[in-house]
């Protein structure tokens, strides 16, 4: 049994990881009353930002050219939609394809036109001492690359931010009745800036994280649509940290089972254990209704 | 705004498009002069690239453009018209694979098929909003996931063709196919229905009680409640069940008038671009016909550049995008000038939760 347990949780996780920062990003601009669809733009620019940087300095330089990928895309978002109070929605399905779009000619552009992929240094997991020999689970959870744990220590951290501090609470407050809030002396436009930036920051590390910790390489479009499941993780979990690390486990046990089946010799289509993550969100999302919504100001201008 | 201003500010726009173009050129160091004449030459430049290249594409793009137009002026986010084109055109080949004799009745089922598909499709997102207050924005994006997925399992499991090697269903007999335009190389009577179902639509939002009501409630749901007794839910409700229908439309007469077959990548994205299109047209369906032939201009001629310039055809993904954020730049401008709203309608998402 754990020779199919152990890689099955192993995968989970893998597949997490990078959803997981991206809806924690997400989590902070949502509950800043804004939502950005462009959070699968800055995932994709965030991995090619990772290739540059780790093709010019190694991994680190890798995961800060993954950051600076995903805070130029949010920084256009904020530019438009807290600057220019343009529609949310829009802006945000404008700068996914601008990022789809730049990405696809500045990697033609830069290492030639075929597009053949090129092999980017990639960060070694690393075993935590003690935890790792934890039957079953250990292994899975505690020999991943670095930025799983970075994900690890995040979930906490933000939940104890959000709730438990001054600044925390006029986040939730701009997100809420951002009017109130403007009155009762937040700097409202500021504070959705930060939120926005930092949801870049992790959109950004999320493409890291696919380029440096899993594929080793960029491909074009290599972000597949995680940016709209990680908004969809974000509303799963409930706008909280710890909803949103549990909804990210739940996507990525989904696609990780099709392996598992497969190793198992069972045969059921694939599509179905694909297909289940996106009906649950549904389906979590009409259940909500009644016992938890999403910020008030949500997708509102200012 | 008057004919005369309208095709000026046309003009201005293609002006400026091709400005951007040559200087995305410029400074990616491509041979500009190369890859314009090919995007020329692929798109517009002779008889055959206009009819089969970019006339073939913009019917898709006009009516998924058209479906976004109509949802976005109610008020209504659907991101969905790629799932909603998916679900059109997988409906649309089952009836067509059932009826292999053909006939106009069975073609007419085919597309009806398509139609009702598309807005069974839109009517999941929308009954969750109506019932549950989900966000349509979110509810459409895990809808166009399943949709791909639903594709996915069709035609590797009961569409499949009946070697069972291509995933993909067999091609629809010749008697269903949308009849080509004489004349016209690979243009196809789906070109006719399609500027039809847009004239119509342009016309009845401007001229009918029902498409006053989705611009009321688009505008302001409040006021026309209460001002209008117009019942704002429902009004939605139909706009956003008729963009669905339109944009199922779309795939079914891809699948009648130009594939002929199901598969999982059908459509390149029609339904993402038709939000871009739907935008660059001020969501006016009459409007659309025109952005829907420049973008599928832009996109034929994209191809060409690739071949003959070995310029990544993605760049047109970020003009497309550029074209997008002056639009919504310049409405932001406009409105810090006149503190007046320019497109109520898409300048302010109405999310009701």
């Amino acid at each position: 049994m754990t020779d199919v347990l152990t890689p099955f949780l192993a995968a989970t996780i893998r597949t997490a990881t990078p959803l997981a920062l991206a809806a924690l990003g997400e989590l902070l601009v949502e509950r800043a009353g804004l939502i950005n669809i462009g959070l699968e733009g800055a995932i994709l620019a965030g991995a090619f930002g990772s290739l540059a940087g780790a093709a010019a300095g190694g991994v680190l330089w890798g995961y800060a050219g993954a950051i600076a990928g995903g805070v130029a895309v949010a920084a256009l978002f904020a530019l438009f939609v807290v600057w220019l109070k343009a529609d949310q929605i829009i802006a945000g399905t404008a700068l996914t394809l601008l990022s789809v779009g730049a990405t696809g000619t500045l990697y033609r552009a830069i290492y030639g036109s075929s597009g053949a992929a090129l092999g980017s240094p990639t960060s070694a997991p690393f075993a935590v001492p003690l935890l790792s020999h934890i039957p079953i689970v250990g292994t899975a959870f505690f020999t991943q690359p670095p930025i799983t744990y970075l994900a690890y220590a995040l979930v906490p951290l933000i939940a104890w931010w959000v709730r438990g501090t001054h600044s925390g609470l006029a986040l939730r407050a701009i997100g809420e009745h951002p009017e109130a809030a403007e009155v009762a002396g937040v700097r409202v436009q500021r504070m959705r800036v930060l939120a926005i930036l930092s949801g870049g920051v992790l959109g950004g590390l999320a493409g890291g994280t696919l380029v440096l910790a899993q594929a080793g390489t960029f491909a074009e479009g290599m972000s597949a649509g995680r940016g709209f499941i990680a908004i969809a993780i974000v509303v799963l979990g409930r706008w909280r940290p710890l909803g949103v690390a549990l909804a990210a486990l739940v996507f990525g046990a989904a696609s990780a089972l099709q392996f598992a089946f497969q190793a198992m010799g069972w045969h059921a289509p694939y599509q179905l254990f694909l297909v289940v993550p996106y009906l649950l969100t549904l389906a979590g999302l009409a259940g909500a209704t009644g016992r938890t919504r999403p910020p008030l100001a949500l997708g509102k201008a200012l | 705004m008057s004919l005369l201003k309208q095709f000026f500010f046309f003009l201005v726009g293609v002006a400026v498009l091709v400005a951007v173009t040559l200087g995305l050129l410029l400074v990616g160091g491509f041979p500009a002069e190369d890859a314009l004449i090919a995007l020329w030459n692929g798109s517009l430049g002779s008889w055959y690239s206009l009819t089969s290249a970019t006339l073939v594409r913009a019917i898709p793009l006009m009516l998924t453009g058209c479906g976004v137009a109509v949802a976005f002026r109610a008020g209504v986010f659907n991101i969905g018209a790629e799932g909603q084109f998916l679900a059109g055109a997988a409906a649309a080949a089952a009836v067509a694979l059932a009826l292999p004799h053909g006939g106009l009745i069975a073609l007419i089922l085919s597309l009806l098929a398509g139609i009702v598909g598309g807005g069974v499709w839109a009517g999941i997102a929308a009954v969750l909003r109506a019932r549950f207050g989900v966000l349509e924005v979110i509810s459409t994006i895990m809808l166009n996931f399943v949709a791909l997925h639903a594709v996915s399992f069709l035609v590797r499991g009961p569409l499949q063709e009946p070697s069972h090697i291509y995933p993909q269903t067999s091609s629809i007999s010749e008697a269903l196919q949308l009849a080509r335009i004489p004349g016209a190389g690979r243009l196809h009577a789906g070109f006719v229905l399609a500027l039809a179902v847009l004239v119509a639509c342009g016309w009845a939002l401007r001229h009918t009680a029902a498409g006053f009501r989705v611009l009321a409630v688009g505008e302001n749901p409040a006021a026309a409640e209460s001002a209008g007794q117009i019942d704002a839910l429902r009004t939605a409700e139909r706009a956003f069940l008729l963009s669905g229908a339109i944009a199922g439309l779309a795939g079914a007469i891809e699948v009648l008038g130009v594939t002929f077959a199901l598969y999982e990548n059908i459509s390149p994205g029609y339904g993402f671009t038709a939000i871009a299109v739907a935008l660059l047209a001020g969501l006016d369906p009459w409007r659309v016909i025109l952005a829907a032939i420049l973008f599928a201009a832009l996109e034929a001629g994209a191809g060409a550049m690739q071949r003959d310039a070995s310029v990544p055809a993605t760049l047109v993904s970020m003009i497309e995008a550029m074209l997008i954020l002056a639009v919504i730049g310049a409405q932001a401008v406009r409105w810090h000038v006149h503190q007046v709203p320019a497109v109520a309608a898409i300048s302010s998402a109405k999310v009701r939760g």
